[in-house]
């Protein structure tokens, strides 16, 4: 345990080490914010009917939602990318460690790590600094917060399995070009973070709630705003707990297959 | 415990073949002083009743290769259906090594070494065959087995590329679970005997490659395996370094027992270290033996390389075997046992005026080479 515990803080250390590439990081995420701020703020000014979520709480998913990109599994660990295209990986097959758990822990060093360093500025501005009609609102209620707290958790560990999972899927492809391009599509769509999944139509409703990528922005996302009750948090985090539990089950799989037909070449 | 261990394994000998020198290498890892000697009576015992650390038999692995031709039209054939070439690696490696020895594996590029050498650190899955390293099937009980053996790919880096070499012994520390004293004995001991108390706070990417090699062999000493496995160890450093390595690891094995498995391209290595070598052809282990042994199974001949006072373009001495001639330069071979070095030079002497002269083995690839022409493979 030591050991995995070690590989967190190293990483975490070595990811909050690029500071341009945080404030570079917060300045994007502020920009593509206000541009998606001022779509939904023309989409509403534009239409008479009632939507089911207010202006407000819209615009506070959005600057949460651009706080929490980082944690999003979008993307895998390139150094792991590096080391298997390279043959390194091999070093990493020599240590007394469970591969499975020794990446878990480097995803999740990479889903926290960044996000951290981007998100508390982007709180802090959004909440106090930004004129009303941008601005995030706060938490619905204390209990809201605390369920956001622990559904957020949920999400964390279920980003960090998809992230592994596509970690290993580079045993197989190699440079994973293909899954690389088609895995932010994929996750930003139906997790909510392009459009507010509740935005969606009706008959799409059920799919989006089934699939595990609701879990990662939109469940947490509507505790804060209130739009589920805290006392309804249960199922939710029944649903993060399943694929969480699902997909480290098939990763592990994966990677023992994976590690079988391995091939190291040259040196 | 420790003690505990030990009287365990002496009461009892139901679980000798497994157990015994796993115990032994714990005893060396908890406590270093009075232990290790009874590592080595655990050792010799282990010797004298013919227990291999390593065995290995019959050993075979295929990579199955993507055929691609070139041109358009194959390429496309290729989306519907590719076509595979089966590459044996390994075709029925056999050998065993016991506690204690150093031993050159040796073999031109594409032999098979670094495959044998990725089986038996539990990186690669064999097709067939069985091998046993401390009692642990490699790639069956990975975790287990790793612990055993330290692994240095010379052309690869286990260290953390953007940190300080001692982050990377810190985080080895925590993933081997070594206990606090013993890790800080056994890297003030690699620190010294590497001469690595500059290069501690330097991130390993400013290194140079001699001075990042000493830390890649730190790295893998750390835990105190009892087997080591050196992967071309040797391979771009300059003079300085190479001794260096070669001087530490000729220590390494002498003082602690370290079982050593060396492959190289560099005979000096081997010259300087090993006491068996085994030379490894298109997958299948065509001898192993000492060095002279190989030598001598391939030819006798060793090399003369005269400097003379003028530029010849042809020389002719009756004992010894023109090679080339390259200016005012020329390589003969001849047989010690026909024409001793003393009497050829002496006779090259009466003809010619020599500035320069040395003589060599003849180079490892021309030996291998000249092996394999014999051994028709």
């Amino acid at each position: 345990m030591r050991a995995y515990i070690s590989i967190v803080k190293l990483r975490f250390m070595l990811l909050i080490q690029y500071r341009v590439a945080a404030i570079a990081g917060i300045c994007t995420q502020f920009l593509f914010g206000f541009v998606r701020v001022m779509v939904i703020a023309a989409f509403y000014a534009s239409s008479t009917a009632i939507q089911p979520m207010s202006y407000g709480q819209t615009v506070t998913y959005i600057w949460i939602s651009q706080a929490f990109l980082g944690m999003l599994p979008w993307n895998g660990d390139s150094e792991i990318q590096e080391m298997i295209s390279s043959g390194n990986v091999a070093y990493e097959l020599c240590r007394p460690l469970d591969l499975y758990n020794h990446w878990f822990c480097r995803a999740f060093a990479q889903r926290t790590a960044p996000t951290l360093l981007r998100a508390i500025p982007l709180f802090i501005v959004t909440l106090f600094f930004l004129p009303e009609k941008y601005s995030m609102q706060p938490p619905n209620s204390l209990a809201s917060f605390g369920a956001w707290i622990l559904v957020t958790i949920g999400a964390l560990m279920l980003s960090c399995a998809i992230t592994n999972l596509f970690n290993i899927s580079m045993l197989w492809t190699i440079s994973g070009d293909g899954i690389k391009r088609l895995l932010p599509a994929v996750v930003m769509i139906f997790s909510g973070m392009t459009v507010p999944l509740p935005l969606f139509p009706t008959w799409m409703q059920p799919i989006l709630r089934i699939l595990p990528f609701s879990g990662l922005v939109d469940t947490p996302m509507r505790f804060y705003l209130g739009n589920i009750k805290p006392s309804s948090i249960v199922p939710f985090l029944f649903h993060q707990f399943i694929w969480t539990f699902v997909l480290i089950l098939y990763g592990k799989w994966l990677i023992s297959r994976g590690l079988k037909r391995v091939e190291v070449q040259g040196g | 415990m420790v003690i505990n261990d030990s009287s365990i394994f002496n009461g009892s000998k139901v679980n000798y073949k497994d157990k015994t020198i796993n115990n032994c290498f714990m005893l060396q890892r908890t406590a270093r002083g009075e232990t290790i000697n009874n590592c080595f009576v655990l050792q010799r015992t282990a010797r004298g009743n013919n227990m291999s650390q390593i065995i290995v038999e019959n050993l075979v692995k295929t990579f199955q290769v993507a055929k691609r031709k070139s041109g358009l039209w194959n390429a496309t054939k290729g989306l519907i259906h590719r076509e595979y070439n089966t590459v044996n690696a390994l075709e029925g490696v056999s050998f065993k090594l016991d506690a204690g020895e150093l031993v050159g594996y040796i073999g031109p590029n594409g032999a098979g070494k670094s495959t044998t050498v990725k089986v038996l650190s539990g990186i690669l899955v064999p097709n067939s065959g069985r091998c046993e390293v401390l009692g642990n099937v490699p790639w069956k009980n990975r975790i287990s087995h790793v612990k055993n053996i330290g692994v240095v790919f010379g052309q690869r880096s286990q260290l953390w590329w953007d940190l300080p070499v001692i982050d990377s012994f810190e985080l080895l520390k925590d993933i081997y679970n070594i206990p606090e004293i013993q890790y800080k004995t056994t890297k003030d001991e690699l620190v010294e005997r590497l001469s690595l108390q500059q290069i501690l706070e330097v991130p390993v990417r400013q290194l140079s490659l001699g001075q990042r090699m000493r830390c890649e062999i730190s790295a893998s000493l750390l835990h105190t395996p009892p087997i080591l496995f050196l992967d071309e160890p040797t391979i771009g450093l300059d003079a300085v370094s190479k001794l260096a390595v070669r001087e530490f690891i000729k220590e390494l094995n002498k003082k602690h027992g370290t079982t050593v498995i060396l492959t190289t391209h560099d005979m000096d290595d081997i010259e300087a270290l090993c006491s068996r070598v085994m030379v490894i052809g298109k997958g299948q282990i065509l001898l192993d033996g000492t060095i002279n042994e190989i030598r001598n199974t391939v030819s006798k001949e060793r090399r003369l390389i005269i400097d003379l006072e003028q530029q010849i373009t042809e020389i002719s001495i009756e004992e010894a075997k023109v090679v080339k001639v390259e200016g005012n330069r020329a390589y003969l071979d001849f047989n010690p046992d026909k024409i001793t070095p003393a009497q050829l030079i002496w006779n090259i002497s009466s003809k010619y005026k020599i500035k320069d002269l040395f003589i060599e083995n003849p180079p490892i690839d021309e030996v291998i080479a000249k092996f394999y022409g014999e051994f028709k493979i």
